[in-house]
């Protein structure tokens, strides 16, 4: 499928009716198709090419690619810079911001300024503890917690005004995401806490990795209980698994990640673990799809960004369709660039 | 301490039903606090309920006490000063990600909302953001001000 105004770099697209931001992600989502975005592993590095390498692997199958902010409390290169680099080409990333690193004055800059570079999508997180990372000495801010953020960033928004009550002039524009994970304690209020992310301004959901479906759908089920469904847009995090080796190493040493031993001894027993993984992963995506409320799936291939392309190609989520990318359609760009 | 404070929340249904009264009648004394002075009372009495609180909550003097809102677990023992829910990174065990010995704090304070009446709707309830300027501040004598300040 392709819109008719398709983004041409540094010209921000009209909002449509409904819409609270010009971003593709949202008329995806509101268009009601199957949307597919995906992270990216910020370089370690002042090169911006470094950037738009990892970003083309996955032209084609993403409609938005998420910047980390410091994911894991390891340092990178920033979100902020991440997205600067993402939009001056068109691209549609997804701003994470974390309240460990900064406070509500750093915040709300870089909403603002997220929003004026082009950024369409925020998400709120309140992000990995410092000694998770590889600067435990740091000290963790704070300041908000995903919550409030949630909140500060609606308010921006919404209101045109700081926390403070400070006026701003013109409000950005962003579509407002949150994070859940299904899959942890306490489970019984998981639900009800998205509910509350909900009430505080969250528009679309990312979870964490998902390998429990049985965990997931009873979830999904809480979520219509509480009449949450079309009130907010769930994707699924789900990720091609390496090995068993690797699935274990993961769910001892990555707090919040559940793998259920099936899944592990599933791919302990493959000849080709790596291959398994990401079948195991396409037959996650194509039985997640099925599920009453979730429209879309985040995919997390951390450190294996190469196959993410292939596992949705594989997993026919798409139907045909090619999300946007740099160089899709240079006929419109060159037109509307010259109109 | 941990082992009190645990039992806090266990405890959390009569320790809110007493707050509730112990509340009441801090609002009833408000005259008196007025005759007194609030400013000239605020040093003795944070440090009273620095005690108190300490002792039962581990409370780290916010000066905008949730303890009702949160079954009775203090949200800022979460080392992320979570005050609206936990994170994702909660432990298999039920044990916080950050310091892997202690149980997760909403985890707890989920356990102890379900013991007050009413509990899991306030633990719904979005808390704004922090207000910083208030750290070491009684929040019973804010309480009490804010209440009596409101009656008509």
């Amino acid at each position: 499928m392709i819109f008719e105004d398709e983004p041409v770099p540094g010209y921000p697209l009209p909002i449509l009716p409904g819409h609270t931001s010009p971003g593709r992600l949202e008329r995806v989502l509101r268009a009601g198709l199957f949307a597919v975005t995906t992270e990216l592993d910020p370089p370690d590095s002042a090169d911006p090419e470094e950037v738009y390498k990892r970003a083309r692997v996955f032209d084609g199958y993403v409609d938005a690619i998420n910047a980390t902010d410091g994911s894991g409390a390891n340092c990178h290169m920033s979100s902020m810079a991440v997205c600067s680099l993402l939009t001056r080409v068109g691209y549609a990333p997804v701003m994470q911001i974390s309240c460990r690193d900064k406070n509500r004055i750093a915040i709300q800059g870089d909403i603002l300024g997220g929003a004026a570079m082009g950024v369409c999508n925020v998400l709120c997180l309140t992000g990995d503890g410092v000694q998770a990372g590889d600067h435990p000495q740091a000290l963790p801010v704070f300041d908000l917690d995903c919550m409030s953020l949630l909140e500060t960033a609606r308010t921006l928004r919404d209101e045109s005004r700081f926390l403070s009550g400070r006026k701003i002039t013109s409000a950005p524009r962003v579509l407002l995401g949150a994070a859940e994970n299904p899959f942890t304690h306490p489970l019984a209020w998981r639900a009800q806490r998205l509910a509350k992310k909900v009430a505080a301004g969250a528009q679309f959901i990312q979870t964490q990795w998902c390998y429990d479906v049985p965990l997931l759908r009873t979830f999904m089920g809480q979520i219509e209980e509480l009449g949450l469904l079309g009130r907010v847009f769930i994707l699924v995090g789900v990720g091609p698994l390496r090995s068993a080796k690797s699935a274990e190493w993961i769910r001892t040493h990555v707090p919040g990640v559940h793998i259920p031993d099936a899944v592990v001894r599933r791919l302990a027993g493959a000849s080709d673990p790596a291959a398994e993984g990401r079948r195991l992963c396409i037959e996650l995506i194509q039985e997640i799809r099925t599920l009453k409320g979730v429209h879309g799936v985040h995919v997390m291939a951390f450190r294996q960004e190469h196959t993410v392309a292939e596992i949705i190609d594989r997993s026919g989520v798409l139907n045909g369709r090619k999300p946007w990318y740099p160089g899709r359609d240079p006929h419109t760009s060159t037109n509307r660039m010259a109109s | 301490m941990y082992a009190v404070r645990r039992w806090s929340v266990r405890h959390a249904r009569g320790l809110n039903a007493f707050y509730r009264g112990f509340e009441s009648f801090l609002v009833a004394l408000d005259p008196l606090f007025r005759a007194i002075g609030y400013e000239r009372l605020e040093r003795p009495v944070a440090r009273v309920e620095k005690t108190v609180k300490g002792l039962l909550f581990d409370c780290r003097m916010c000066g905008q006490c949730v303890l009702s809102s949160t079954g009775m677990a203090c949200p800022m023992n979460c080392p992320k000063n979570l005050r609206n829910g936990p994170c994702g990174g909660v432990r298999a065990n039920g044990h916080c990600e950050v310091r892997p010995e202690m149980r997760c704090v909403w985890v707890e304070a989920f356990a102890g909302s379900e013991r007050i009446p009413g509990g899991i709707a306030a633990l719904s309830t979005v808390q704004p953001a922090v207000d910083r300027r208030l750290q070491g501040k009684s929040a019973w004598l804010r309480v009490v001000r804010e209440r009596a300040g409101a009656a008509p």
